[in-house]
């Protein structure tokens, strides 16, 4: 018995500390929170986020999310299956760049896009002369967007496939199934939980990219602006409502990702 | 039709080969993407911190707002590493060994700084902490802030690691242990913490590259005064508003370097362990 090794005063005292560093790092500021968006009742949150601005910055979070999940998904499929199933030089290398986006700061990686594709970037004078604009527009920050996420489904996956293994997939081809059939009825059904977990924290870190995106967007109200953004201009603005209702529809879709992680890693051992 | 049993009679293939063209294609297609989104930008960034010289690059970033913003960046996340690596073990350790009403509860919040927007972080963080507080506690635009938003957003790196060691740890090591005589510090010492050691390090490594590049959750929390509570990040940032890309590129090539040392440092860390637990 573990009780054995430690008295009930110790684990209570252990179990005491753990609970309120969480209490008061976590969850105390985020009830204040939803305290303060409703104290003057349903109207004034309402208001701010139904307001053209919000509703707008409110449709351009769904489209850099919409963009960018969907292709990081497909990519880290692929990425996975190269480097679990084959064996090339430099596989270590690509291994590590896909890390990159974890380890960078945000505020470096708009100014990275700003620098390729701003006025005086690498080919920024040549893609506005071509009448396409990228920085302080949706392009731009659909590109943060992918930037930030892009390792979360490969990470998810890839110990997936790993433990998998491939002898049901030898298998089948050798019972004469195709590639494209191998994968669809093999490989994606062994690996679909992985990927799914993998997809919702990108949706989660897509969702609520701040600083990147905030390079890149120029910040105009009402159109290069995301629900983050638009909770800081609101929070400057001295609009503490609209800050506030902003953020508690962030922290709903914030729990909404937590849920489905939670449902989905159960799915996992499941399976 | 012969040709075709032979190619059904023919050895199986080793590993599964991508459909649509097979390996090379598709391993073409991920580095092109990688090059693409990732690596020209960083690119960009190294060239742009360099236009002008190496000289101009050692000025930028030796700079006294700049060193003080590098420094203040530096401390903050190491103190906030060496809190995250005892509190993250010992919430670890709780969720693992301890049994109460609710944990479940309490091991799926873990995740929350994952899932919450960064500037949400710093904004719920001054609704408790800021000048509003309902507790008298204002720490808001101090060095104190970057801490509290630092220790928020880098929670679950080190819990999240060590919890599965902290399940794998044999149990019966420590009860045999313990039967031997050797008493709870002991235990703590000889057996919990060579155990647990990698998962921390490993933790903490990238709760310090996360803390180094935090950007969002520091914006509104902390006032970004120069000299004061400005951190690296948001010192690029000012840069950026100011025209000034050159210099905010030197520092951003600077925390780079230092995130991409950190990230190999992990992945040497990672691959010595798990050498170690095989042999």
């Amino acid at each position: 018995m573990h009780a054995a090794s430690l008295s009930k005063v110790q684990r209570y005292g252990l179990r005491f500390v753990a609970l309120g560093y969480l209490a008061a790092l976590l969850l105390v500021p985020i009830a204040i929170v939803f305290v303060r968006t409703f104290e003057d009742g349903l109207g004034p949150p309402l208001e701010a986020i139904t307001s053209p601005d919000g509703q707008h910055a409110f449709w351009l979070t769904l489209v850099c999310v919409g963009i960018a999940v969907p292709l990081n998904t497909v990519f880290g499929v692929v990425a996975a299956l190269v480097l679990v199933r084959q064996k090339f030089r430099g596989k270590a290398i690509l291994n590590t760049i896909i890390d990159l986006p974890f380890a960078i700061s945000p505020v470096v990686i708009g100014l990275a896009l700003l620098l390729v594709y701003g006025r005086n970037g690498w080919i920024g004078q040549d893609l506005i002369d071509a009448g396409i604009q990228v920085i302080f527009s949706t392009p731009g920050m659909v590109l943060a967007t992918i930037f930030v996420s892009l390792p979360f489904v490969v990470r998810e996956t890839m110990p997936v496939l790993q433990e998998i293994g491939n002898e049901q997939e030898q298998a089948a081809s050798t019972l004469g199934a195709s590639g494209w059939q191998t994968f669809w009825r093999i490989t994606l059904p062994s690996i679909r939980w992985g990927v799914a977990y993998g997809v919702v924290l990108a949706t989660a870190r897509a969702l609520g990219e701040y600083g990147a995106v905030s390079v890149v967007a120029g910040r105009i109200s009402g159109e290069t602006e995301t629900l983050p953004l638009f909770v800081e201009n609101e929070f400057t603005n001295f609009n503490l409502a609209g800050a506030y209702a902003a953020a508690i529809v962030l922290a709903l879709l914030a729990l909404v990702v937590l849920f489905s992680m939670n449902l989905l890693k159960r799915k996992e051992t499941e399976t | 039709m012969a040709a075709n049993d032979v190619t059904v009679s023919a050895p199986p293939r080793v590993g599964f080969r991508l459909p649509v063209g097979g390996a090379a294609l598709s391993r073409g297609a991920v580095t092109l993407w990688l090059t693409v989104i990732v690596l020209i930008p960083l690119a960009a960034v190294v060239e742009h911190s360099l236009q002008d010289g190496i000289g101009e690059f050692w000025e930028a970033i030796t700079e006294p707002e700049a060193i003080a913003a590098i420094r203040l960046t530096l401390i903050s996340s190491l103190i906030i590493v060496a809190i995250n690596a005892t509190m993250g073990t010992l919430i670890a350790w709780v969720l693992v060994r301890d049994e109460f009403r609710g944990k479940g509860i309490v091991n799926s919040l873990i995740d929350l700084p994952f899932a919450l927007p960064t500037i949400v972080a710093g904004l719920t963080l001054l609704a408790l902490y800021g000048p509003k507080s309902p507790i008298g506690a204002n720490v808001a635009y101090t060095k104190f802030a970057i801490g509290l938003a630092l220790l928020f957003v880098t929670l679950p790196f080190v819990v999240r690691a060590v919890q599965p060691v902290l399940i794998e740890v044999d149990r019966e090591m420590e009860e045999a242990a313990a039967s031997l005589g050797a008493s709870r510090s002991r235990i703590f010492r000889s057996i919990l913490i060579p155990n647990l050691t990698p998962a921390i390090v490993a933790g903490c490594a990238l709760a310090f590259a996360r803390a180094i590049g935090e950007y969002g959750s520091l914006v509104l929390i902390t006032g970004n005064i120069p000299f004061d509570t400005q951190v690296a990040s948001v010192y690029i940032f000012g840069r950026i508003e100011s025209d000034a890309p050159t210099s905010a590129a030197a520092v951003s090539v600077l925390l780079l370097v230092l995130s991409v040392v950190v990230l190999l440092a992990m992945n040497l860390i990672a691959r010595w362990s798990s050498r170690h637990a095989r042999g």
